[in-house]
């Protein structure tokens, strides 16, 4: 018999400490293209080589629209973007509701919802509760169910079969509420797009209060999305501007 | 003569079958409808396995069908044509060759191509509470992106059939949207009270139709669904993809891409087997394995994301080699990472297996037996824990693994702790290979040139859940007509009810995680 407590106790802590002014351990994000000041002809290159849009020409650069970017890293290389390795990345859309405030900054209680994510979303918000993470630390829990659930968080296209339990979960949560679009897909249908076969965003079903980009954005940033909505991160831009 | 000869021989001799040797070197059989369920027999006696099926639509009504099989040892193809005109159907044969049920229902689903004698059609890919009759959104009179009526579909009370007669007897739905991390998906369990006696799956909650919309669209940009649809096998897929063009344009790609290839797509099979089994711990309630094995994935990401530039391989893949040159730096990291990650992986996995209380919940749990693994065609894991020796890197080899061939793992008991073993050692297998194949890499181009136009070709890997069929159509500007993803996912979930029938409601989510299988796969 494995004595897993003795095991677990022999290794000690094993969670990260996290300040956003110090790097982040490698491999902990993809990271993202850096918006930069470049001529025009090298500006006009760089956003014709990127599938999605999110590289565009703004005099004298480039800027980025994060909404868009799934790291297919094609910008990147010697003659291309710098990349940031950083994952403060989610950001509070304008006009939404406020931060949920008061007792709720030390206890969230978070419904994931798979509403046709490819299931590198899901991976990734798997792990903000391993042991790197530990998600508990922040006072935010999994819920199973949304009748307990203060915020949402959607990841995937939404399909047209889950337009309708996606509206279902969110109608049998309670006041206060608030939605976390996370991955591009979420955001804005992603590479799938407003097809026959998906809505294009889960904006187009409930209100969304806070994206997260990324394709898939990694733990790191799922974390600052959850504190974000309970006031304990900053906004990041949607998009930046050279 | 050798064996591939015999057979051709003895193929002419049968009924409403014309055979051909093709270019690829394999054998095309073009037979009449009526003769096809004879010869899919008559092939699977020979241990021919089904691959997939494969519909075009040549003209408004008019659909050419494909059905793939392959030898599991010695990868010798062999293709079956046959043409269907309007209003016409296509004898089924999913009576005989099981494996083909799920495709022939897709099909029906999809193209409108109806196969008689097939028990259950309708309601698969779009459920009838959604969808109205007669739309068939794979025929290339359908737009993908115009508005479309929803919501007025044939039956807006659907409700699932109920079998199960007895008193007190109900039918237990969960999903399609689960608690904590399931995928979306409904799975229907009939029970009198304790015991799970039917399971009906339904699926495909999650069809973002790829296939449909990749139609016109040039490779490059099909490249980032086939990463995309299922995210934990993105490497796998965006191969099988990529190859298939590679196929088509009659690249050879350079040794060094080659060996790469085995080295990404065998540290894509460790980090998704390790996902496995944390959640296999996690569903137990063995909290402490579960983080061990979470914290272990991580780790795996994150060697994943500083040597290949994503965690999860996006971006990696391209027709003609890889999109960018390891360097050195991520070389050597991965030769020194590699082997001392393996110890603690190994260590994890002794304790798992000396833990009474977990094996408890998934020995003779869950179990698929030889006989259903072959009836259903079950592939990779968990086809091997059930004594499958089926493995697409030995069989037909692609990348380098002709160099660097796999010990195939297999067991027998074909139960939860058969597939944890499997797991565990296809893990071992996969630092073993990892570790082979940057041996001797020469140095020289990662990416050769590759246009493909005009043609079509079949483009396989053996993805971490399995076996995994890419078939791609290209037509004169290089642009895709017809993609077709057959994913492992497709294959296994078939089989899933099996395992759980009989089994107690508690032990339904253990089986699930020891299946390991995902939802995205098989929804596309």
């Amino acid at each position: 018999m494995a004595n897993w407590v003795l095991h677990s106790l022999k290794r000690g802590i094993r969670t990260e400490r996290y300040r956003e002014s110090e790097p982040l351990p490698a491999g902990t994000t993809p990271g993202r293209p850096k918006p930069q000041r470049m001529d025009e002809s090298a500006a006009a290159a760089l956003a014709e080589c990127c599938p999605t849009g999110a590289l565009q020409v703004q005099s004298p650069g480039i800027r980025v629209d994060f909404g868009r970017c799934i790291h297919c890293q094609r910008c990147r290389g010697d003659e291309g973007l710098e990349w940031r390795q950083d994952a403060t990345w989610a950001t509070h859309l304008e006009g939404a509701q406020e931060s949920l405030g008061g007792s709720f900054r030390r206890a969230l209680h978070v419904r994931y919802l798979d509403a046709g994510a490819c299931g590198g979303c899901m991976g990734e918000a798997r792990l903000i509760d391993a042991p790197q993470y530990n998600l508990h630390r922040y006072g935010i829990f999994i819920t199973s169910t949304p009748r307990d659930a203060d915020l949402l968080l959607v990841a995937g296209p939404v399909t047209e079969a889950l337009r309708r339990p996606l509206l279902d979960a969110y109608e049998a949560m309670p006041e206060p509420k608030r939605v976390v679009a996370m991955g591009v897909c979420a955001i804005n249908g992603g590479v799938f797009g407003k097809s026959f076969a998906s809505c294009g965003g889960a904006a187009e079903v409930v209100p969304v209060d806070i994206v997260i980009p990324g394709c898939p954005p990694p733990p790191r940033a799922i974390i600052e999305g959850l504190l974000l909505a309970v006031g304990r991160s900053r906004s990041a831009q949607a998009v930046e501007a050279p | 003569m050798n064996r591939f000869e015999m057979l051709q021989k003895e193929a002419d001799t049968l009924p409403g079958v014309g055979v051909e040797h093709d270019a690829q070197g394999r054998l095309l059989f073009t037979a009449v409808p009526q003769a096809v369920p004879e010869l899919a027999v008559w092939l699977n006696e020979r241990a021919f396995e089904f691959a997939t099926l494969v519909v075009e639509e040549t003209a408004p009504g008019f659909h050419l069908v494909h059905y793939f099989f392959y030898a599991r040892e010695s990868g010798e193809r062999i293709t079956i044509e046959a043409h269907v005109g309007p209003g016409v159907g296509l004898p089924t044969i999913s009576d005989r060759v099981h494996a083909a049920d799920w495709h022939e229902r897709e099909t029906e689903d999809l193209f409108g191509v109806c196969f008689t004698g097939h028990p259950f059609l309708g309601d698969f890919v779009l459920h009838d509470e959604d969808w109205p009759e007669n739309i068939w959104p794979m025929r290339h009179d359908f737009d993908p992106r115009a508005s479309h009526p929803r919501g007025r579909g044939l039956d807006e009370d659907w409700r699932p059939r109920r079998l199960l007669e007895e008193q007190g007897a109900l039918e237990f739905p969960v999903g399609p949207i689960w608690g904590d991390y399931g995928e979306s998906g409904l799975c229907l369990l009939e029970t009198p009270g304790e015991q799970i006696r039917l399971a009906h799956m339904r699926l495909f909650y999650k069809y973002r139709g790829i296939e449909k919309i990749a139609e016109g669209e040039p490779p490059d940009k099909a490249l980032l669904l086939a990463e995309r649809f299922s995210g934990n096998a993105a490497f796998a897929h965006a191969l099988a993809f990529c190859q298939a063009i590679e196929s088509i344009a009659g690249v050879k790609i350079s040794e060094r891409s080659r060996r790469l290839r085995v080295v990404c797509a065998e540290l894509e099979r460790m980090r998704y087997h390790m996902t496995v089994i944390a959640d296999l711990a996690g569903s137990t309630g063995l909290a402490v394995g579960k983080a061990m094995g979470q914290e272990l994935e991580e780790e795996l990401l994150r060697l994943t994301e500083t040597t290949m530039g994503h965690r999860y391989l996006f971006g990696l893949a391209v027709p003609g080699g890889l999109a960018r040159d390891l360097p050195d730096a991520a070389i050597t990291r991965l030769r020194t990472e590699i082997p001392s990650l393996m110890p603690r992986i190994q260590r994890f996995g002794r304790w798992l297996k000396v833990s009474s209380s977990f094996l408890d919940r998934i020995e003779e749990m869950g179990v698929l037996s030889t006989d259903d693994a072959k009836l259903y065609g079950v592939v990779g894991p968990v086809g091997r824990a059930a004594g499958r020796e089926a493995d697409l890197r030995r069989g037909l080899p692609y990348a380098a693994y002709d160099q660097f061939p796999p010990d195939i793992m297999v067991e027998q008991e074909g139960d939860g702790y058969a597939r944890l073993r499997v797991f565990l050692r296809e893990i071992e297998q996969s630092a073993r290979l990892i570790l082979a194949a940057l041996g001797h890499l020469p140095s020289e181009t990662v990416r050769t040139d590759c246009m493909a136009v005009d043609g079509n070709a079949l483009g396989w890997v053996e993805a971490p859940a399995g076996a995994a069929f890419h078939w791609l159509k290209l037509d004169g500007d290089g642009c895709i007509t017809r993609w077709r993803a057959g994913t492992p996912g497709f294959r296994n979930w078939h089989a899933f009810h099996r395992t759980v029938e009989g089994a107690a409601f508690q032990d339904f989510p253990i089986i699930l995680a020891s299946f390991g299988l995902s939802v995205a796969e098989n929804d596309r």
